[in-house]
């Protein structure tokens, strides 16, 4: 059941493009759809990663929040250096809470923020010099990094510095792979180029110039990719891996390492958590190395226990028992978490608008709750994600693409929903409008959300949040009706 | 009388720096104060006025002080023939970096401490070959320089380049008062010179404000790092910059120009027997090619 009619919804949109001038009405038209799930190919009804319209609100990031934000930044024994002005660096240090264990500062580089910190005399006379010193501070300081990154900010593209060439030569002196990246924030249209560019540098720059020769595989080994570790999501999401009977010997990145990389063209099978982000790496193990791919779902007990029967379809009897008897062990908690909160959640609407992976892997664990999700949407999803989705959304539910801030606000005004899932940017405008609200990117500071451990913490967070008192006291005392 | 802002822009080797030096040498010869700013990273607009091989720039003292925030402007003028001040933005070694930004850094320097505030009749800029970007802009945008004069001579690319540059002012004169006060002929001696840039000077609406000849003391005066009016007071070509000066001196003559299109260009160079007319025929096709044809014309005719 969809909080509306097909013909509402269809209404509804039209209503939200009315405002819009010809040109952008044309352009917004393609992005919203109302959700049929017999549809196999999602390109005849929505279009998705094109340039946001000027003079919208769009929640997008950039080529470099997706490159060092997401893809190479958690790769913890690595320095991260964001190269161009100060403050793409800052802003963007330790927000995502890529959770890792080390010691920040000697072995692990996580939370700090490296930066080349650009002059208009490194604009002017080039960043080149200041690169290779800043390769051998580097060094001096941290003699126990294992490698380092250049993440181009804007600049660095619009002077057209050659950090090619200054990596390469740093790479030799060190010793360690020095890896240039031109993730400017200008490429693109999105965080997704920047995905995509990262994962080609871990191509060419890691993969490509040796892997780990003297790690030993086992029949078992498999690689979580793409989980980085929000909250701690990797780690309760590997303890189920090894409980059914596989080794995990890498996590691509959350509180991954550079040896991780190099030993993963090894394992068995890897195992696909965001695939909008780490699906070009693993299609190129697939091809060069012959590493099959699976994609799975830790989100929620349905999702969890569907996944793990999938995994171990992969491998032995040894681990199709493993897989049953790990859902079985969990059922006890699942059942009493189920008992506890479907009562107080049953039937409460949800909107999500999220990235990566988590605008279609985290219906299931709602639906779990007994919640229905009526709408939802990728700031930076492509074709192949929107196909993945129309199957696990209702039917006449809306999907949006890169949803500007006007039409949600209008989409939450319309459907009402009792819950909505999304990020920094939008958490404020619609608690301040009385709407329950998660941040649905960072757990809201909590989590993990991964894994059954992450589900009974999930549900307590979505239990506290659509169930908190405060939501009947938002009306100010003088603007209540006299008894 | 108040500062007039003048930048001189022209197709690269022309002789921009040249011309400039030698004009302003003549305007300051005439009582005027001046100030050169010289907008290109080779920083060769001031050598003649300062006697220098190079002045050291704005960019590479900010550079060695750590951020052009350190600089005083005493550290960046210098004082030269009669009194000509003169300042050079500078910027990287070719193929690194970014010329254009350090010369919108120079010149928002120049304008924070002041260096329009003094006592200045003229302030010249001269700018790197063409309008490569917004950087090099800078001087024609608002509130800058609002006389540009284009040095150019008889030469098919200097006219093209000098179009081009008529284009990137008409951007300007929309947003601001930037005009076209003129052309420089700097005279490499082709065949009705003169004649073929007042034509052009007339379709892009403006004036041949000057015609420079051709004449060695130019090059004698300047192996001396010297201008002509100082190394020579009494040449004849010193004379020719000193009119040129009464001219600018005296121009009333500024307006938005009206770039040629491409046609209209190679038209008046056809007119003046620069440009043979087109023929479409020959166009795309190979020497071999070419060869058959003849050869068939040749059997044809047999």
């Amino acid at each position: 059941m969809s909080a509306l009619t097909r013909a509402e919804a269809e209404g509804l949109i039209q209503d939200v493009l009315e405002v819009y001038p010809e040109e952008a009405r044309k352009d917004r038209k393609k992005h919203l759809m109302v959700n049929d799930p017999a549809i196999e190919q999602s390109k005849k009804c929505i279009t998705s990663n094109r340039k946001s319209l000027p003079g919208v609100m769009t929640a997008r990031g950039c080529a470099y929040a997706g490159s060092k934000g997401v893809v190479w930044g958690p790769v913890k024994d690595m320095i991260h250096l964001s190269h161009g002005p100060v403050g793409c660096g800052q802003y963007s240090r330790a927000g995502r809470r890529n959770y890792y264990v080390g010691y920040t500062g000697v072995n692990t580089f996580g939370t700090m923020n490296f930066t080349s910190d650009f002059q208009e005399k490194d604009v002017v006379f080039g960043g080149d010099k200041k690169l290779a010193k800043i390769f051998a501070e580097m060094e001096m300081l941290f003699p126990l990094s294992k490698g380092i990154t250049v993440q181009s900010e804007c600049p660095v593209g619009l002077i057209g510095d050659d950090i090619d060439a200054v990596t390469q030569k740093g790479s030799a002196t060190l010793g360690k792979p020095v890896v240039p990246v031109r993730c400017e924030g200008f490429r693109g249209v999105s965080q997704s180029l920047g995905h995509h560019i990262a994962n080609d540098t871990i191509r060419d720059h890691i993969l490509e110039k040796g892997l780990d020769d003297d790690f030993v595989s086992s029949p078992y080994d498999v690689a979580i990719i793409g989980d980085y570790n929000i909250g701690g999501d990797a780690w309760s999401s590997r303890i189920l891996l090894e409980e059914m009977g596989l080794r995990v010997v890498a996590q691509w990145s959350g509180d991954g390492t550079l040896s991780e990389i190099k030993r993963t063209p090894k394992v068995k099978l890897n195992l696909l958590h965001c695939y909008r982000s780490m699906n070009y790496i693993s299609r190129h193990m697939e091809a060069k190395f012959g590493i099959p791919w699976l994609e799975y779902n830790f989100f929620g007990p349905t999702k969890i226990a569907e996944s793990l029967r999938a995994i171990a379809s992969r491998f032995d009897d040894r681990i199709k028992e493993g897989a049953e008897r790990v859902i079985a062990s969990y059922q006890p908690m699942v059942d009493a978490l189920n008992a506890k909160y479907v009562p107080r959640l049953q039937g409460k609407k949800v909107m999500l608008y999220v990235g990566g992976l988590r605008p279609r892997h985290v219906i299931g664990a709602y639906e779990d709750l007994g919640m229905e999700v009526v709408g939802t949407g990728y700031e930076f999803g492509h074709n192949d994600d929107y196909d993945r989705t129309i199957q696990e959304m209702g039917d006449a539910t809306l999907i949006y693409d890169d949803v500007t801030e006007f039409e949600l606000e209008r989409f939450v005004a319309k459907i009402k929903p009792d819950l909505i899932g999304a990020g920094i940017k939008e958490k404020y405008v619609y608690q301040k409008m009385g709407i329950p609200f998660r941040q649905m990117h960072s757990w809201d500071y909590s989590g993990p959300y991964h894994g059954y451990d992450g589900y009974a913490i999930f549900a307590r967070d979505i239990d506290m949040t659509v169930n908190n008192p405060c939501w009947k006291n938002m009306q100010a005392p003088w603007k209540k009706e006299l008894p | 009388m108040a500062l007039r802002q003048c930048a001189i822009y022209g197709k690269g080797g022309i002789g921009k720096s040249t011309t400039t030096q030698n004009l302003v040498a003549g305007l300051a010869e005439a009582g005027n104060k001046i100030m050169i700013v010289g907008c290109d990273p080779k920083a060769d607009s001031t050598r003649l006025i300062l006697h220098a091989k190079a002045q050291d720039t704005i960019m590479s003292l900010a550079a060695d002080a750590g951020s052009v925030e350190d600089l005083e402007l005493e550290d960046v003028l210098k004082a030269g023939y009669a009194g000509i001040k003169c300042v050079e933005s500078g910027g990287p070694e070719p193929g690194v970096g970014c010329a254009g930004r350090g010369v919108i850094t120079a010149i928002n320097f120049l304008e924070e401490e002041g260096a329009y505030e003094e006592d200045l009749d003229f302030v010249f800029y001269d700018v790197l070959g063409d309008v490569v970007c917004g950087g090099f802009a800078m001087p024609i945008r608002q509130n800058k320089a609002q006389e540009i004069y284009i040095v150019v001579s008889g030469e098919m690319m200097a006219m093209y380049a000098a179009n081009n540059i008529c284009k990137g002012i008409v951007k300007y004169a929309n947003s601001g008062s930037v005009r076209l006060a003129g052309l420089i002929c700097n005279s490499r001696n082709t065949d009705r010179e003169d004649e073929l840039i007042s034509a052009l000077a007339a379709k892009l609406g403006s004036q041949m404000i000057h015609f420079i000849p051709r004449d060695n003391v130019v090059q004698r005066a300047e192996i001396r790092r010297m201008t002509v009016i100082e190394y020579d007071p009494a040449a004849k070509q010193a004379d020719e910059y000193r009119n040129l000066a009464q001219k600018i001196i005296h121009n009333k003559n500024l307006v938005v120009p009206t770039p040629l299109t491409m046609d209209e260009l190679e038209e008046l160079m056809m007119e003046f027997g620069m440009l043979d007319e087109e023929d479409e025929s020959i166009i795309g096709k190979t020497a071999a090619e070419e060869r058959k044809v003849i050869q068939i014309a040749a059997a044809a005719g047999a």
